[in-house]
């Protein structure tokens, strides 16, 4: 069973070939096998995944097809009765009153934990969080990328057949890419962002992290839709994302991004893989030409303005007031200077400080306004390099995984992890890391982009992706 | 690099406590992350509007209704200090 699809595996339960409840006693077992070497999970919850499996295996018909197939999901989303920490020491006992949307929209989900992510989930090797650094199941001394660390590790090692993570700049491709798994960032406003503890409200979207494209798509239909709870929730029909999934690539527009395909930092082996992908496309019939985007150079920075901004104001919320955290101190002043220095960790403070730095009198103008035009700017290339392709491509990180503990002294170096994935946040188009190759032995991410609510045709690129790809998705470790 | 002083303002501005070794720590990573950033002053922008959100959504309103929602002793049951239906905080300064 652990061989399956998520997709294969829902149509098993359907077709009552095996229960869900087999299913969660599968999860559960692998978890506690791989786990104490990966540290995927903050919190496992076997038992809630039992009795929600045995409710649904109680039901007859009315089943939703995916619900029966076990979910790990990443400790950002709220859930009810479960704890739920942000990977910070702020929220160490933190239980949420209530159910992300993302979660409500799947239905009931047979969630077999909560996973580890950078705290607030800022960081891309999940080595920003107060409980310890998640192994990449390929390499157990490298990291598994971040901030959705947890859920890429979870998913490469089998510990429940797919994952929930969040994408601000990068957190759900990047540790797809590193893991050897399949990441996707919906259109901001796609899934809502409610009961999700914001990190850049303006960027921050919920994303699928799965074995493969077809999982990915069943796994967006689940948690797609508009929500009145969330004002930036969109109000577009949801299509069916299997529908034109196996269309393949024929007569597909093509733009690698010749911007994305090299610079400093960038490893040759990621971008041969890019380039053989992008072969392989034009053999199956996709028409590839050369994309330019040429203000993405600019992105890095504008998006280290604008989401530290909106860190330093969503954060203003762990004032040790409402919930998490309080230091006691004399007078409430010192109350909230003593909680945050408390449960903050460094990369939080980092962020909290640029943001506060970047808002404050007299740098509004050069830093914030200045952030947004940029952003303005990368918009506008995206709309003309869709006037002439489908979809773009590009490597998804600049690197493979890297070793635990290479990158943690040099901020600048870990931020650059994200300089191909940040465009697409500033943009809020849909972006997915489909695994393209391998680069000793690692695993190696490919990007697609495409423009705003085309979900349906970035899935079926990435579908091509996959069918040219030389790699397979085995169980690690 | 920022400077001590400057430091310590914007800590105190965002309610954070950071001790000695953190603010000379900070000062230094903080000028480091602003020189790269630095980039953005060589475009020319003049004329271009910002965007604040890549939807350019404005005004979303709901219908103002009421409905159920969470009994006060429930919302505050992961609160702190809850007294008497209320978040107690210690004493204004």
């Amino acid at each position: 069973m652990l061989d399956l699809t998520a997709y294969e595996l829902a149509k098993m339960i359907e077709a009552g070939e095996v229960s869900s409840r087999e299913a969660a006693e599968t999860a559960n077992a692998r978890i506690e096998e791989v786990d104490g070497d990966v540290n995927a999970f903050l919190t496992v919850t076997p038992d809630l995944a039992l009795e929600r499996a045995e409710r649904l295996d109680a039901k007859d018909g009315d089943r939703k097809l995916w619900e029966g197939v076990p979910l790990a999901v990443k400790d950002v989303l709220s859930t009810r009765g479960v704890r739920t920490t942000c990977g910070s020491k702020m929220l160490d006992d933190f239980t949420p009153l209530y159910d992300a949307s993302a979660l409500l929209n799947f239905g009931d989900p047979v969630m077999v934990g909560k996973v580890n992510m950078d705290e607030f989930a800022m960081g891309s090797s999940t080595e920003n969080s107060a409980y310890g650094v998640t192994k990449n199941p390929w390499d157990l001394g490298r990291v598994p990328g971040g901030s959705s660390g947890g859920s890429a590790a979870a998913v490469a090692a089998g510990e429940g057949w797919w994952a929930l993570g969040t994408d601000t700049g990068g957190s759900v491709r990047q540790p797809a890419a590193l893991c050897g798994i399949v990441g996707l960032k919906p259109t901001y406003g796609r899934v809502s962002r409610y009961g999700l503890i914001a990190f850049a409200s303006s960027l921050d979207q919920v994303g699928p992290m799965t074995r493969d494209v077809r999982d990915s798509a069943l796994l967006l239909q689940a948690i797609a839709g508009h929500d009145p709870r969330d004002s930036t929730s969109a109000n577009v029909e949801v299509p069916d994302y299997l529908a034109e999934l196996e269309n393949g690539v024929s007569g597909l527009r093509v733009g690698v991004v010749s911007e994305l395909m090299g610079g400093e930092g960038m490893e040759p082996d990621v971008r041969e893989v890019t380039e053989r992908i992008a072969s392989g496309l034009e053999e199956a019939g996709a028409e590839v030409g050369e994309a330019s985007l040429p203000h993405s150079g600019y992105g890095l920075s504008a998006y280290y303005i604008i989401a530290p901004a909106e860190v330093s104001s969503n954060l203003a919320r762990f004032d040790g007031v409402r919930y998490g955290l309080r230091v006691p101190a004399d007078g409430v002043h010192e109350m909230y200077r003593a909680t945050r220095e408390e449960g903050f960790g460094e990369e939080a403070k980092r962020r909290i400080m640029l943001g506060t730095y970047a808002l404050s009198s007299g740098y509004y103008d050069a830093y914030y306004a200045q952030a947004q035009k940029v952003r303005t700017r990368i918009i506008q290339d995206f709309r003309s390099a869709f006037s002439r392709f489908d979809v773009l491509l590009s490597p998804t990180s600049p690197t493979v995984a890297f070793e635990i503990g290479a990158k943690v002294d040099d901020p600048l170096a870990m931020y650059s992890q994200d300089i191909c994935s940040i465009p697409a946040n500033l943009a809020g188009i849909p972006a997915i890391s489909v695994p393209g190759g391998l680069s000793d032995g690692l695993p190696v991410g490919v990007q697609l982009m495409s423009d705003h609510f085309t979900e349906p045709t970035l899935l079926r690129a990435a579908r091509g992706v996959e069918q040219v790809a030389d790699f397979r998705f085995t169980l690690k470790p | 690099m920022i400077s001590e002083e400057q430091v310590r303002h914007v800590a105190n501005l965002a309610r954070l406590g950071l001790n000695d070794e953190e603010v000379a720590r900070m000062g230094e990573q903080l000028g480091a992350i602003l020189e790269s950033i630095e980039k953005i002053q060589e475009l020319d922008l003049k004329d271009v509007p910002p965007t604040a959100n890549a939807l350019n959504l404005t005004n979303v309103l709901r219908p103002d209704e009421p409905r159920a929602e969470l009994p006060p002793d429930e919302a505050l049951s992961p609160a702190p200090e809850p007294v008497d239906d209320l978040f107690a905080v210690p004493r204004i300064d």
